[in-house]
């Protein structure tokens, strides 16, 4: 019995450590980009049938921390790669300012849009705590 | 305003998202609602503004365009270096007429394209703009809403997405007029 009292103890104080450290660290990133690259040879996958997905339809940045978009086009022949096209070797970097959520037209998708979803930087306990709780959910869904 | 931005290839930062390398804007001739032809490429020496739309629009066009009128008026002197170019996405309704027409309500100076369905289809496909007739009464359409910024050499430098103020705008082409 003591031992289950010991557990839930350490468990209680494990879950109350994740929360304040997801309460007050702040959101950070190894970058301000967020990257999607058209791989060499991607295109002659889709000419034999393959259906190849690169870049999600909805993309999540965080203001300040997070907020550039940066494609890369690394096939042989222009791609519709996000809202344009772009030449073999090409890069476009996308910065955002405003937390939004931005639709572009993309004929890479089904639905025919790409989604831009653009936050504010979480500045305040709640905010970081329910960043992260957010950032995890999408993760795994 | 943060401080995300992004870095030109002359090094300074630009508000709209940047190509690179940048690419030399495919060349076009349409029908230019100034009675001429418009060539593309007749606009070298000067910083193009190239937007896609269409005269009946009733959302995007009009909030773009007229964006793009204050831009003209807060470059003063240095609006002598700038052309905007709108090219329509619905050939059935708009000609060079119509859109010289509609376009002055704007700004006089702006031009726009018409054309026949290929060409206009031609043009979309160089610059990968997406344009799809809704099913409905009115014929509207869905369409890309960015503005391509093209510099003096003619490059497709950078891609400004909807909803973006004049002021920013003004901040990249004058950027983009100072390029050597």
């Amino acid at each position: 019995m003591k031992i289950f009292h010991m557990l839930a103890i350490l468990l209680v104080a494990g879950v109350l450590g994740i929360l304040a450290w997801s309460a007050f660290t702040p959101v950070q990133f190894a970058s301000r980009e967020e990257v999607f690259e058209i791989p060499k040879g991607t295109w002659a996958r889709r000419m034999s049938g393959d259906k190849v997905e690169i870049l999600p339809s909805r993309i999540r940045l965080t203001l300040g921390v997070h907020d550039v978009l940066l494609l890369r086009n690394l096939d042989d022949v222009p791609q519709v790669f996000g809202p344009t096209v772009m030449m073999p070797g090409q890069s476009f970097r996308l910065p955002f300012e405003v937390a939004s959520s931005y639709s572009f037209a993309c004929t890479a998708h089904l639905s025919g849009q790409m989604t831009i979803v653009v936050q504010a930087q979480p500045r305040s306990p709640w905010a970081r705590l329910s960043w992260r709780v957010v950032a995890l959910w999408n993760a795994v869904t | 305003m943060s401080v995300a931005s992004v870095r030109a290839d002359d090094g300074a930062a630009l508000k709209a998202g940047v190509f690179d390398p940048p690419r030399v804007a495919p060349d076009f001739v349409l029908s230019g609602s100034n009675g001429a032809e418009l060539k593309l490429s007749a606009y070298r020496g000067k910083v193009v503004l190239l937007g896609f739309g269409f005269t009946s629009c009733a959302a995007v066009c009009p909030i773009t365009l007229g964006t793009l009128a204050q831009v003209h008026k807060k470059l003063g002197a240095q609006a002598g270096d700038l052309q905007v170019v709108y090219v329509t996405v619905d050939p059935e309704r708009d000609d060079a007429a119509k859109l010289k027409k509609y376009l002055a309500a704007f700004n006089p100076t702006f031009v726009g394209g018409a054309g026949t369905t290929a060409q206009l289809a031609a043009v979309r496909k160089d610059y990968g703009i997406a344009a799809e007739k809704v099913a409905g009464p009115d014929g509207s359409f869905t369409h890309s809403s960015f503005i391509y910024l093209i510099d003096r050499d003619g490059r497709l430098r950078a891609l400004m997405p909807f909803g973006h103020v004049a002021d920013d705008y003004v901040h990249d082409i004058r950027i983009l007029l100072a390029s050597p």
